[in-house]
């Protein structure tokens, strides 16, 4: 039996507009760039994947099920620019094969300098699943999977049956990420990522070059099957951007989607289960020791792409160093203003790794060099603390 | 292989990169292997004072009167003939140049006035000169330079005579006569090298004559190699050159793996630092315009202004209409130890460049481990990465990129640590290496041309 776990992850950070040393207005964030990417996403991702789960779900009469975890940003976004992305993921939450991850609402790197703005950040995210889709989430995934058995263990105390990680392989050595597990000594579930099978649709599904070119949906439901008896479940996250944006609709990725529940389920004994539904069918059977922090990013599968030179730990400390200030303003859109620059995006844009390859970090940075993208957040900071004094 | 390679400078004569990319080029040519002549036009001094570290001159030849034939130790394989003439192309010649410089006695012959015409007397027949006849028919200004280039030409042909080469190299348009002259008198390939432009140099002001000088170079040579995308660029739209025949290589950096001293100098305030020569290719305005915003928002900074050129004193007159007199420093000229001193005391470099080639300068910066901000409009910005780049007419975004580095370390920091290591990738055996290759491109059309 082996059951496959699909969740994607929708994110849109708040980008700055270009602000210089010389500006002193208030108004931080770009507008236009942030409503156009928003249209330009819905328009090749969101809203042709949602219609296409949505159809999934209909045709297997429910055996079709799935996560999604949507940052608070991006869904203020969709309420701004495209409300129709909001309604159509309300669509899916309707049918009850679809549940909503936990998160940090600003989609932050507040678990790495403040406990207190990570519980608050949480707190607000669900909120907004409440108000928007009426269910509380009782999985947690932090930033960027990014995690630690400290990660587990806040999770835990904040009520969650089990938190999302990597299936890093320096931490898993000769095991599968196909079962379940538990940090040392805690009773929280850990659900781990199969990488190798994710990015085979994230990340290698369009690629002409790979030997596994063209991906059909029986070639990806035989790797599933392999599975049995060596595990419980696939866990398969990914961006859900994958579908449409960075792998293009002429790919085919969308057919894939569509078929690969019927190709999976062609074994009786294969399905599909969202995480909760993971954990309440699978016991942990052994542990998963993470005691430095990792993440999915890169090959790396650590925090180097948020915190890999001194601009961007510079610009962290800088940001959590006016924590306290901005919040004992009791201004509420300031306060705004300063949670929505905690958003990862932005010091992922000062990573100076690859920078001059030229690569997937290029491809997401709206700025021409990290350096420019760092100088504009301190530019913006500057201001910020500006309003605090 | 053997080139006959014309120049108008060499460290320490020098006035800009050109000199600095010879001596790079002819050494690392020198390194592998190849056998280069040096052709200068200019009287070598003993006054060595540059950061270039230049042993004396060993055996003097005297093929010809008033040639000086050297070598210097450290290359094996590059021999230095230079000839007396008062070349200074990028600035304007001063009057009655032509005067100091005498021709006599040399095997030069002025049979002909025209250096461009197809000879047909061969190695052994006549050769171009200039006679003074020439020389007073020019014009005070480019006059006297476009008379210089011919008459070099007529000296480099003389003196080509004795050399077995296989192709001739020039650089910049004051050695495209002579590189046409020897080229079609030797019956020799020819690869023109193009530092920079008459539009680099003057905008669209530009004079007429050089830029017909400079048409008429990269259209006889053989192979034509720019400095850069951006000249490349410029070629094609300016000069209708075919896409075919230029081909890009880029310029280095010797750094020797030295790393530079720390400065050991205590002091509250910052130095921002222009280094180059202040004419309008350099947008020494843009780079006061910059200042005084800067000035504005941060106190505790002085812009450094080394070099010297044409608008040096309209610079200092525009200082002080700005009201920032006091806080920027005029240093003229920089030479040898004052140019690494300079260099060390900055806490950043900018060359706010209105048309440049290339730029070897911001390399030198880096490897003196300054941050460096350069204009978008230079050849330089094609090949670094981990500098700050602004448009030069941008001062807005040049003062807030210059307040950034100033303020925050962090930024300083990791530009140094990458713009080192990104420096230290540029070789001049790279760059001798992608002229071999365009040597034997030109030597391969050489053949099938004239079989």
């Amino acid at each position: 039996m082996a059951s496959v776990c699909f969740y994607f992850q929708v994110h849109q950070p708040y980008r700055l507009r270009r602000y210089s040393v010389f500006d002193t207005d208030h108004n931080y964030f770009d507008d236009t760039k942030n409503g156009e990417i928003c249209r330009k996403v819905a328009t090749k991702c969101y809203l042709p994947a949602n219609q296409c789960i949505l159809d999934m779900i209909r045709v297997h009469e429910g055996r079709f099920r799935c996560a999604y975890s949507i940052t608070g940003v991006a869904l203020d976004q969709f309420a701004t620019y495209h409300p129709e992305v909001l309604d159509s993921f309300k669509r899916l939450a309707d049918t009850g094969c679809v549940e909503f991850l936990a998160e940090t609402y600003y989609h932050s790197l507040s678990f790495l300098y403040s406990r207190e703005e990570f519980n608050a950040q949480i707190e607000l995210h669900q909120k907004k699943m409440m108000e928007l889709f009426g269910k509380k989430s009782t999985v947690f995934r932090n930033t960027e999977l990014i995690y630690n058995n400290d990660v587990a263990r806040a999770a835990h105390e904040l009520g969650y049956k089990a938190v999302i990680a990597e299936g890093a392989d320096h931490l898993l050595g000769h095991r599968s990420p196909n079962f379940v597990y538990h940090p040392p000594g805690q009773q929280i579930s850990v659900l781990l990522k199969n990488y190798r099978l994710s990015d085979d649709i994230a990340f290698r599904f369009g690629n002409r070059g790979w030997a596994e070119w063209p991906l059909s949906t029986e070639k990806f439901a035989g790797w599933v099957n392999q599975v049995n008896g060596c595990g419980y479940t696939v866990n398969l996250f990914m961006d859900y951007e994958t579908f449409g944006e960075h792998q293009w609709t002429d790919t085919g990725i969308f057919e894939f989607l569509y078929h690969l529940p019927g190709a999976v389920m062609s074994l009786p004994e294969n399905d599909f289960k969202m995480p909760s539904e993971v954990v309440a069918a699978y016991p942990p059977i052994g542990e998963f020791d993470a005691p430095h922090l990792i993440s999915w990013a890169d090959t790396e599968r650590d925090l180097s792409a948020w915190l890999g030179n001194a601009m961007q730990s510079n610009a962290l400390q800088e940001l959590f160093n006016l924590e306290q200030a901005v919040k004992a303003k009791k201004d509420p859109e300031l306060l705004h203003d300063w949670r929505r620059l905690t958003t990862s995006d932005h010091f992922y844009y000062m990573c100076t790794k690859y920078f001059a390859d030229g690569d997937v970090h290029k491809y997401f940075n709206p700025y021409e060099s990290p350096y420019d993208s760092y100088i504009n957040f301190m530019n913006v900071l500057d201001n910020v603390a500006a309003r605090i004094r | 292989m053997n080139i006959f390679m014309l120049g108008w400078e060499f460290p320490p004569f020098i006035s800009g990169g050109l000199g600095t990319a010879c001596y790079g080029l002819t050494r690392a040519l020198s390194d592998l292997g190849h056998r280069v002549i040096f052709v200068l036009p200019q009287t070598v001094s003993t006054e060595f004072t540059t950061h270039v570290t230049l042993r004396t001159p060993a055996a003097v030849k005297g093929f010809i009167p008033g040639v000086t034939s050297y070598r210097l130790d450290e290359f094996d394989n590059v021999e230095f003939r230079s000839v007396p003439s008062t070349l200074k192309p990028y600035g304007p010649a001063g009057p009655g140049g032509m005067e100091t410089v005498h021709h006599t006695g040399s095997t030069v012959t002025s049979e002909t006035t025209d250096p461009h015409a197809p000879t047909t007397a061969g190695v052994s027949g006549s050769v171009i000169s200039t006679g003074s006849k020439n020389l007073n028919a020019v014009a005070h200004y480019d006059g006297d330079m476009v008379g210089e280039t011919e008459r070099y030409a007529a000296v480099a042909v003389a003196l080509a005579r004795n050399e077995n080469f296989d192709v001739v190299h020039a650089h910049d348009w004051m050695t495209y006569p002579a590189g046409i002259a020897v080229a079609q008198v030797y019956r020799k390939p020819l690869v023109v090298h193009v530092h920079s432009t008459e539009f680099d140099r003057s905008g669209e002001h530009v004079n007429q004559r050089i830029y017909d000088i400079e048409r008429r170079g990269v259209h006889m040579a053989d192979r034509v190699i720019a400095v850069s995308h951006f000249t490349r660029n410029l070629l094609l739209g300016r000069y209708g050159i075919s896409p075919d025949r230029v081909e890009v290589v880029h310029n280095a950096i010797d750094t020797n793996g030295k790393l530079p001293l720390p400065s050991t100098i205590r002091r509250d305030e910052k130095i921002v630092l222009f280094l180059g020569r202040i004419t309008m290719q350099k947008g020494p305005e843009y780079f006061l315009q910059a200042a005084k915003l800067v000035l504005q928002h941060e106190k505790n900074v002085r812009f450094v202004m080394a070099g010297s050129g044409d608008m040096a004193r309209g610079m200092i007159e525009l200082a002080a209409e700005l009201g920032i007199g006091q806080k920027v420093v005029f240093t003229g000229f920089l030479r040898g130890d004052d140019v690494d001193r300079v260099y060390k005391m900055a806490d950043l470099y900018v060359m706010p460049s209105v048309s440049e080639p290339f730029g070897i300068a911001p390399l030198e910066a880096l490897s003196h481990d300054v941050p460096v901000i350069i204009s978008k409009q230079s050849g330089v910005s094609e090949i670094l990465t981990h500098v700050l780049k602004v448009d030069f007419w941008d001062t807005h975004e040049m003062a807030n990129k210059i307040i950034a580095v100033l303020r925050h370390p962090p930024l300083q920091a990791t530009l140094r640590e990458h713009g080192s290591f990104e420096v230290n990738r540029l070789t001049w055996k790279d760059a001798a290496g992608g002229c071999v290759q365009a040597y034997g491109m030109a030597m391969g059309q050489y053949g099938r041309k004239r079989p």
